[in-house]
């Protein structure tokens, strides 16, 4: 492996600049690697490379003319691949879009594009985002890089282990309940999920349209502030999108943060929570002191609430989002069906994977007649109440911060027949879509077995410039960033 | 059915419209709306439903939402939200139909037919579905394969819902020509039924009369003109008046009208009734509607049918006029331009109404599509009035007029036809007529007066049609008598 790999994308585009490499070489170098590891991490669904040296080879002609450099320029860039880049598939990792390309650009694609930001390939996910292990894609089953037994953490873990592992510099996750900062945390890396709204989902296959969001995976709080401020801002497609002015993240991580109030969620903490986790907590709550913070325990009471109002809002929004995908349009139509009603049940029994039946199923039974008021309307008064928790300790306190997990990465196959256990893998990150806030996982130290720990940190809505710059300040005073997997 | 037993029953018809509302593009695709194209040629990737799609809602929708609500008479709430009606179906791409389920956009109006007030619940806003093509077959029974074509998928609907105000099919007609009339006169609709741009479903339930509470009522799709509907409610009265008056239960169902074989049949039972699953669209924010938009909408309200019925028979026309041209926008508007040019109103009415009426069923034309203008027109008529030309001349001259776009007194003076009322002139002719013609002179004078008629003609003849009748008549008479 070329040394600049493991370099964060702040590093890499000074030696670009200083010509120390060229933006071509920086991605070549990049698909060796991928070369090199990629039969054991098994991120990437495709890669691909024409795109990647294309716009690398714009970097350096820029380069060459002294022109201006966009921000992250010819730094190479994953997308998961449930967001579309045109002429190649975007499969969610289901069978049922296996074959699938789409016509169009995603926006972030698009704003990527637009800033010269070489996309090397699509990462691997759980089947349409739905899992917290990135097994339930149909393809491939991604390793963790720290240890191959383990994974890597889902629903994009293809996005998190590619950066882990040096495959990639930066990636692009979607977070619907943890989805980036459990990944995030599970392969020692920054995963963040913005403010709902700020990042446009036009081009994200949708999951749960009012909880998914796309945000950065990065080996660095800066790296992740700048792919934020890259990939965010109003978009005329995407009516939920915020339009609030995007903020220089990246320039604004270094103030000081003497008097920040932070609050640790009590709910969170103590019992369930793995004793080196507790531990971490304890060195990240130290951190804070000693930069100066306020530490203040902060009760949330009904986010015990949050995984059932969770898998019943997820679920019917996903019941209904997955209905086009019937086999009448585009990706996998049944072979030989008799009639509409086969065609129909065939495709979608065949296509899709068991735990998107799961969740489409009870998605369809909680909107169902009869069911509605006693589930999805309890479900959004629930939501409310989850949201008005965050908003009363928000009046309090700047940040709130917890593990990212309770627990490391697990082994792979040991949850995957218990549908319940994977559910609460993502007890502390849910809370977070329901409420619309901004969260991320920073590298918060190991385990004794030497398994990344992530802590999680939130913020008020739009309050990325307040989380990245807790998040920098733990970080800088920390060195856990620094370590990459030996793999 | 003899009278007795039907007069035993009341009848109650409620109407859900469906108008399509005429913007350029979907209601939340940039794809334009045009009919008749190629199929699957208005399909961007969010008609589609393709992966990662979302929809953003057309303002002009809403506007066009707006002046209907205004215009019969509708609340119109300062916060509506869409939901999803969700069922799979080839045509419906995404597996649902956004549309408004508790939250519509319009609330509590009513429209007026001769007289009665209709009640209208509510409007709300929906997108079409696109089109099962059946090949080789009319319908999907003996057809092998089904194509679909999505050219109309997200086409703007506005579903209008009445209250079950109406007694009869006569009013159930007069209610859907009211809201057709207002729907093109405020231009959201073309109110085409047979092309599709209006359908109506029709809630159908009859009791005894002087009973308080209504019969199960059936539900009637497919109806697809105006005869239809009213074929459809007889026959659905009949029909549910039979099975109460040999004891039998009316069963809340969805019946198909077949216009060909003139029946309704059931099409699916309360028990298999879809269960939607409705629920907000996650992907729009609830519409907020300001009162400044509300009244930036007002002031484009144009004059509405019954005002300008009403207008027009101030002026002298008569009920039967009004209505007739009322029903026709197109030549109402027409009108009103002639009548902004000062001309003699009934002369203006009587060409309209008929001659370029019959041409323009003829010819399968609307006015626009003609060269007449207003200015043309009221030349002709102001002609007539002086005495230039006669009326016989004009009703000729107009279909030279509607072709070629000449001005009346053009054509007058190009082919002669100026009327000739100089009493010299037509003596003289009325001399040479009754010189030429002693048998018929003597057939008349011997008591066969009837024959004055011949004369006329053949004076008539002589002058291609030129002479002031009325001098011919009394010269004739003169010389005759």
């Amino acid at each position: 492996m070329k040394e600049i790999l493991k370099k964060t994308a702040v590093e890499q585009r000074k030696a670009l600049l200083n010509k120390e490499i060229s933006a071509v070489e920086l991605t070549n170098a990049a698909f060796e690697r991928i070369e090199e590891v990629e039969s054991k991490i098994e991120a990437f669904n495709c890669l691909t490379k024409e795109v990647a040296i294309k716009t690398a080879k714009k970097v350096d002609e820029k380069i060459a003319k002294g022109e201006e450099l966009p921000l992250l320029a010819g730094i190479p860039l994953a997308l998961k691949d449930n967001m579309n880049l045109i002429g190649y598939p975007t499969t969610a990792s289901s069978k049922i879009l296996e074959n699938f390309v789409s016509p169009f650009n995603a926006t972030v694609t698009e704003k990527l594009l637009h800033n010269l930001v070489p996309i090397i390939g699509k990462a691997n996910l759980d089947e349409f985002a739905m899992g917290s292990s990135t097994e339930n894609s149909a393809f491939k089953k991604t390793k963790n890089p720290w240890d191959l037994n383990k994974v890597p953490g889902g629903s994009s873990g293809g996005s998190a282990a590619c950066v882990a592992a040096c495959e990639s510099t930066l990636s692009l996750g979607s977070d619907t309940g943890g989805s980036i900062r459990l990944p995030g945390s599970f392969c020692g890396i920054v995963g963040m999920k913005p403010t709902y709204g700020r990042v446009s989902r036009y081009g994200l296959i949708a999951f749960a349209s009012s909880l998914d969001q796309i945000g950065p995976f990065a080996r660095c709080v800066e790296d992740a502030a700048m792919l934020l401020e890259v990939i965010s801002g109003v978009d005329p497609k995407d009516s939920t999108s915020l339009n609030t002015p995007v903020e220089k993240y990246s320039t604004m991580l270094k103030d000081d943060i003497k008097g920040l109030k932070v609050g640790v969620i009590k709910e969170l903490t103590g019992e369930g929570v793995a004793e080196d986790v507790q531990k971490a907590m304890q060195n990240a709550i130290n951190t804070y002191k000693s930069l100066g913070a306020e530490i203040h325990e902060i009760s949330l009471p009904y986010l015990k609430y949050s995984i059932g109002v969770y898998y019943i809002i997820a679920t019917a929004e996903a019941s209904s989002n997955l209905a086009r995908f019937d086999g009448v349009k585009y990706g996998y139509r049944t072979k030989d069906a008799k009639n509409l009603m086969e065609m129909y049940t065939k495709t979608r029994a065949e296509g899709f994977g068991a735990e998107v039946k799961r969740r489409i199923m009870l998605g369809t039974y909680a909107l169902s007649s009869g069911y509605y008021d006693a589930y999805y309307k309890k479900a959004q008064q629930l939501r409310a109440l989850i949201k008005a928790d965050f908003d009363k300790a928000f009046e309090k306190i700047d940040i709130l911060i917890s593990p990212t997990c309770p627990n490391t990465a697990f082994e792979l196959g040991s949850k995957t027949e218990d549908p319940l256990a994977m559910y609460l893998t993502d007890i502390a990150t849910i809370s977070a879509n329901l409420a619309g806030i901004p969260g991320i996982s920073v590298p918060a130290g190991f385990d004794s077995s030497g398994m990344p720990i992530g802590l999680q940190i939130l913020a008020p809505q739009l309050g990325e410039v307040k989380l990245f710059n807790a998040s920098y300040k733990f970080e800088q005073a920390n060195d856990f960033y620094t370590k990459i997997s030996s793999i | 059915m003899d009278t007795v037993t039907r007069e035993k029953y009341e009848v109650v018809i409620g109407l859900e419209v469906h108008a399509q509302l005429k913007t350029k593009s979907k209601i939340f695709a940039p794809d334009s709306t045009e009919f008749g194209n190629e199929q699957n040629t208005q399909i961007s990737p969010i008609t589609l439903g393709m992966p990662g799609v979302l929809p953003v809602l057309n303002k002009s929708v809403v506007d066009m939402a707006i002046l209907t609500g205004l215009a019969l008479n509708c609340k119109i709430p300062n916060r509506c939200k869409f939901d999803r009606k969700q069922y799979f179906y080839p045509d419906l791409p995404k597996g649902y139909q956004i549309s408004q389920y508790d939250e519509p956009i319009c609330i509590g109006g009513c429209l007026d037919i001769k007289g009665k007030r209709i009640g209208i619940t509510r409007a709300h806003l929906e997108e079409d579905a696109g089109k099962l093509v059946h090949a080789g077959a009319d319908g999907i029974a003996g057809s092998n394969y089904s194509l679909v074509d999505l050219n109309r998928a997200g086409t703007p609907l506005l579903e209008i819902v009445s209250e079950p105000d109406m007694r009869s099919s006569d009013e159930a007609k007069a209610y859907m020509e009211e809201l057709r009339n207002i729907l093109r006169y405020i231009g959201v609709c073309d109110g085409n039924l047979e092309e599709g741009s209006m359908r109506c479903d029709a809630n159908i339930s009859v009791m005894l009369k002087g009973s308080k509470e209504f019969g199960t009522r059936a539900e009637i799709k497919n109806v697809n003109s105006f005869k239809a509907l009213q074929r459809a409610i007889e026959y659905e009265i009949e029909r549910q008046i039979d099975l109460v008056e040999e004891g039998e239960r009316v069963v809340q169902e969805t019946r198909l009208w077949d216009d060909n074989l003139g029946e309704t049949r059931s099409m699916r039972g309360k028990e298999d009734a879809h269960d939607y699953r409705y629920f907000p669209e996650p992907d729009l924010m609830p519409l907020e509607i300001s009162q400044e938009w509300v009244e930036r909408i007002k002031e484009t309200m144009p004059e509405l049918p019954k005002a300008k019925r009403e207008r027009y028979m101030s002026l002298g026309l008569s009920e039967y006029d009004a209505t007739v041209i009322v029903e026709q926008p197109e030549l109402a508007f027409f009108f009103d331009e002639v009548i902004k040019l000062d001309a003699n109103v009934k002369t203006s009415i009587n060409f309209l109404t008929g001659e370029v009426a019959a041409y323009l069923k003829e010819e399968k034309l609307s006015i626009g599509e003609t060269k007449l203008t207003p200015e043309n027109l009221v030349e002709l008529v102001n002609l007539i009035e002086k005495g230039t030309i006669s009326n016989n001349i004009g009703k000729q001259i107009i279909f030279t007029m509607l072709k070629e776009g000449t001005s009346a007194a053009s054509i007058v003076e190009k082919q002669g036809l100026r009327q000739i009322s100089d009493e010299g002139a037509i003596k003289e002719i009325v001399q040479e007529v009754v010189n030429s013609n002693p048998e018929q002179v003597a057939s008349y004078k011997a008591g066969k007066v009837q024959l004055l008629g011949f004369f006329v003609g053949q004076v008539m003849k002589e002058t291609k049609g030129r002479a002031n009748p009325k001098t011919v008549n009394e010269l004739l008479k003169e010389f005759l008598d």
